[in-house]
């Protein structure tokens, strides 16, 4: 008993034992649940085989959807990676005055909920000419917008709501990553004269590769799992002509609002197929997956 | 032992400052946020608890759902009625008041798992076919609704009703009618009760637009108020006569292009919120940019709360009809009050719910206090009811409500489809893709009329 105790053999399992078991309780068994339940009518209580799958892929708006999220989620990568990289450079630099305060400006959007800014957001890209927006392009002679009608000043709401709440979090990862290199790289670069710029190619962007990494992995599913940003913006999962209508707000639609559980479980499948490919294809190409060289 | 404690402490220090890690890391990823803010907003809204104060012991406790606040303090101003005149079968109702598409969500999950489902809940018109699909989770109520039946519209029973069981209690007919803003109209010198049929519409639409260059009515993106209105006058719907959906037919064409026609002219345009009951279109309709609106009779309400500048100025009259109209006009949207089947005190329920929503003092309070045209239309007559000055609805509009609805109380019809199952989503489609193609992307119509057809076939498969 006792050397089943003090086992070195033993402890490891024991210790991860925890994590397997919340694992397979709330991760693996649900996948599988669904799984089956994309092959099934759930209202009607029976198995359907592949119909579920067969009409997805004729289902236009599963594609505009699919669609969607794919615009959002590349247009989040090209404003939400490189934009913090630079400003949390900028913060990291010991010149900058009040690094703190910006710090906290940039940061506190993550911090208010997503239902208040989506409210706010819809209030100001309102259509009549009094809305925010309409206003500032009032200012420049432009006449008023429908905004939150039309697919391309959507897109642009939903970006911008994305980078006024994520640029701060994308900032202190950065940072983060940035102040794990060691000054001395700077100095000894500086000392042989390398430009400020040559310093944040040649050691910032190589030795924040494994943060830039992991950013790039969440916000890849996070862009293709939107939901709330676009439900908050529309009142409602509903838009006009489903410019709004992202993979998750399908999957609500069909799973809740319509009752078709089967189906929604079907474009569930489909959706973590896709993030699984991307992100599968990302990692290999950024070499996560290689050995650490010795 | 000096060293020990400082260990100890140290490491508590530490544990305690991971878990306030674990707390705060809501940067950590997106969806968590996401789904705490959820979760979050739920509880907001589910803040809306009300629950009765009964006094004695054998007391019944009934749990209701609403989604329209204004429902709950109705509900309990009639059940404290029915324990005054019960007093052997006594109730309390605990009401929850939660957003719209919250509660009939949270109902199809209570229904789905069999747990956690209300013993009374109000389901909306177009939503309620939903819960007619598969294993119907809620009661026949055609016995509790018997001893109303003489004095009731029977075709708002009809909507919620299925195989020719009543699932469900109407709250009122929402007979669709027509709100003229006469000064507005006087201004340019059209005359509404000179406006009998569409022709006349049209042209009285053209000439309020010449001479003011503003808008006369508004077209609907993400409603479908005279939409059905004019299609059930035509005698046509969205489904053919075998219940196969048909809405690329000759009717629903000729009704959407009378509609583009009116937008060429400029006498219609789109609204902000893309219909009349929306909290963006009243401000529109407040300050005079839009001078009629064709609404269901609870409009009524709207103006009252959220058009205040236009008292006194507002006139209700039957609606234009095509000539050779099926019906006159139809009743729009709608509550009905379902019982869970399940439920422990179901038989209770569908009694009470019976009295509280369909007896004539119930009429009465649906009136004065919601003011709805209630299904019962014994009260329609009661001219102490109908012309009360001290009605704030009476006090708001030129003449007198009821006149309108008793004009045409004999022929309020309704569209079939309204009833099957098909319904939510060919409404979904129209209010998202169908209308906002052709009155805002200026969409051919037939074409965007076969889009969203073959868009619905393969849903319906």
């Amino acid at each position: 008993m006792k050397k089943l105790f003090y086992s070195q053999k033993l402890a490891p399992y024991v210790f991860i034992f925890p994590f397997v078991i919340t694992v397979l309780v709330f991760w693996i068994a649900p996948i599988g649940n669904g799984v089956l339940l994309s092959f099934q009518d759930v209202l009607k209580d029976r198995w359907v085989g592949f119909d579920n799958y067969s009409r997805l892929l004729t289902d236009k708006i599963f594609f505009k959807a699919v669609w969607n999220s794919i615009k959002y989620m590349v247009g989040t990568l090209i404003l939400l990676i490189p934009f913090p990289m630079l400003f949390a450079t900028l913060l990291n630099n010991k010149m900058l005055k009040g690094a703190g305060f910006f710090k906290s400006i940039y940061f506190l959007p993550a911090l208010t909920s997503v239902v208040v800014g989506g409210t706010i957001f819809r209030l100001m890209f309102g259509e009549s000419s009094f809305s925010l927006f309409n206003q500032v392009i009032g200012f420049f002679g432009k006449s008023p917008i429908k905004w939150l009608k039309g697919a391309n000043t959507t897109y642009f709401a939903l970006l911008l709501l994305a980078c006024w709440r994520w640029t701060g979090v994308n900032i202190l990862y950065f940072l983060a990553g940035l102040q794990n290199i060691s000054t001395d790289l700077y100095e000894a670069a500086s000392i042989d004269g390398a430009s400020k710029w040559q310093q944040f190619r040649k050691i910032s962007l190589p030795l924040l590769k494994p943060t830039t990494v992991y950013v790039l992995t969440i916000s890849i599913y996070a862009g293709l799992s939107m939901f709330l940003e676009s439900t908050m913006l529309f009142k409602g999962n509903n838009s006009p002509n489903n410019i709004g209508l992202t993979i998750v707000g399908y999957l609500y639609r069909q799973g809740v609002e319509k009752r078709a559980m089967g189906y929604a479980c079907a474009v569930g499948i489909i959706l973590l197929i896709i993030v699984m490919m991307v992100n599968v294809l990302q990692l290999k190409l950024t070499g996560t997956f290689k050995k650490e060289e010795k | 032992m000096k060293k020990r404690i400082c260990a100890l402490l140290l490491t508590t220090a530490m544990a305690v400052s991971a878990l306030a890690g674990c707390g705060s890391g809501g940067g950590g990823s997106t969806a968590t946020t996401g789904a705490e803010n959820a979760a979050k907003e739920t509880t907001a809204a589910s803040a809306g608890k009300n629950e009765m104060s009964v006094e004695g012991d054998d007391v019944t406790t009934l749990n209701v759902w609403t989604f329209i606040e204004l429902h709950q303090q109705f509900y309990v101003d009639m059940a404290e009625k029915w324990n005054a005149e019960n007093p052997d079968k006594k109730v309390k109702l605990v009401l929850s008041n939660m957003a719209y598409d919250d509660m009939h969500n949270k109902l199809s999950l209570a229904l789905e798992s069999g747990e956690g489902a209300p013993d009374i809940v109000d389901i909306e018109l177009g939503k309620f076919p939903a819960f007619m699909t598969g294993n119907i989770g809620l009661m026949d109520l055609t016995n509790a609704m018997k001893p109303y039946e003489s004095t009731v519209v029977q075709s708002r029973v009809g909507i919620y009703s299925k195989d020719g069981k009543s699932y469900g209690f109407p709250t009122h007919v929402g007979t669709t009618v027509a709100f003229y803003n006469d000064e507005l109209l006087k201004e340019a010198d059209v005359d509404y009760t000179t406006i009998k049929t569409w022709d006349d519409f049209k042209e009285a639409g053209v000439k309020y637009h010449e001479a003011t260059g503003k808008t006369f009515a508004c077209i609907e993106t993400s409603a479908q108020w005279m939409i059905n209105l004019m299609l059930a006058q035509k005698g046509g719907d969205y489904l053919d006569a075998e219940g196969n959906l048909d809405i690329t037919n000759d009717k629903m064409v000729e009704v959407l292009t009378y509609i583009k026609e009116m937008q060429d002219t400029g006498a219609f345009a789109t609204v902000p919120g893309g219909q009349p009951d929306n909290e963006e279109a009243y401000p529109f309709y407040n300050s005079g940019d839009y001078a009629v609106q064709i609404m269901p009779f609870w409009q009524t309400s709207r103006y009252t709360n959220y058009m205040t500048d236009l008292e006194g100025k507002v006139a209700i009259a039957a609606v234009p009809s095509f000539e050779g109209s099926v019906v006159e006009t139809i009743g729009g949207g709608g509550t009905g009050t379902a019982v869970v089947a399940s439920g422990e005190h179901a038989e209770l329920a569908a009694e009470v719910m019976a009295f509280i929503k369909l007896s004539e003092e119930a009429s009465n309070e649906i009136w004065n206090v919601l003011g709805f045209d209630p299904v019962n239309t014994a009260v329609w007559t009661d001219t102490n009811l109908t012309q009360n000055p001290d009605n704030q609805y009476i006090k708001y509009f030129i003449n007198y409500p009821f006149d309108v609805l008793n004009e045409v109380k004999d022929h309020i019809g309704l569209l079939q489809s309204c009833t099957d199952e098909k319904a939510p989503s060919i409404n979904n489609e129209f209010c998202n893709v169908t209308l906002n193609s052709i009155y805002e992307d200026g969409m051919d119509i037939k074409e965007a009329l076969e889009q969203s057809q073959d868009t619905l076939s393969n849903e319906f498969r």
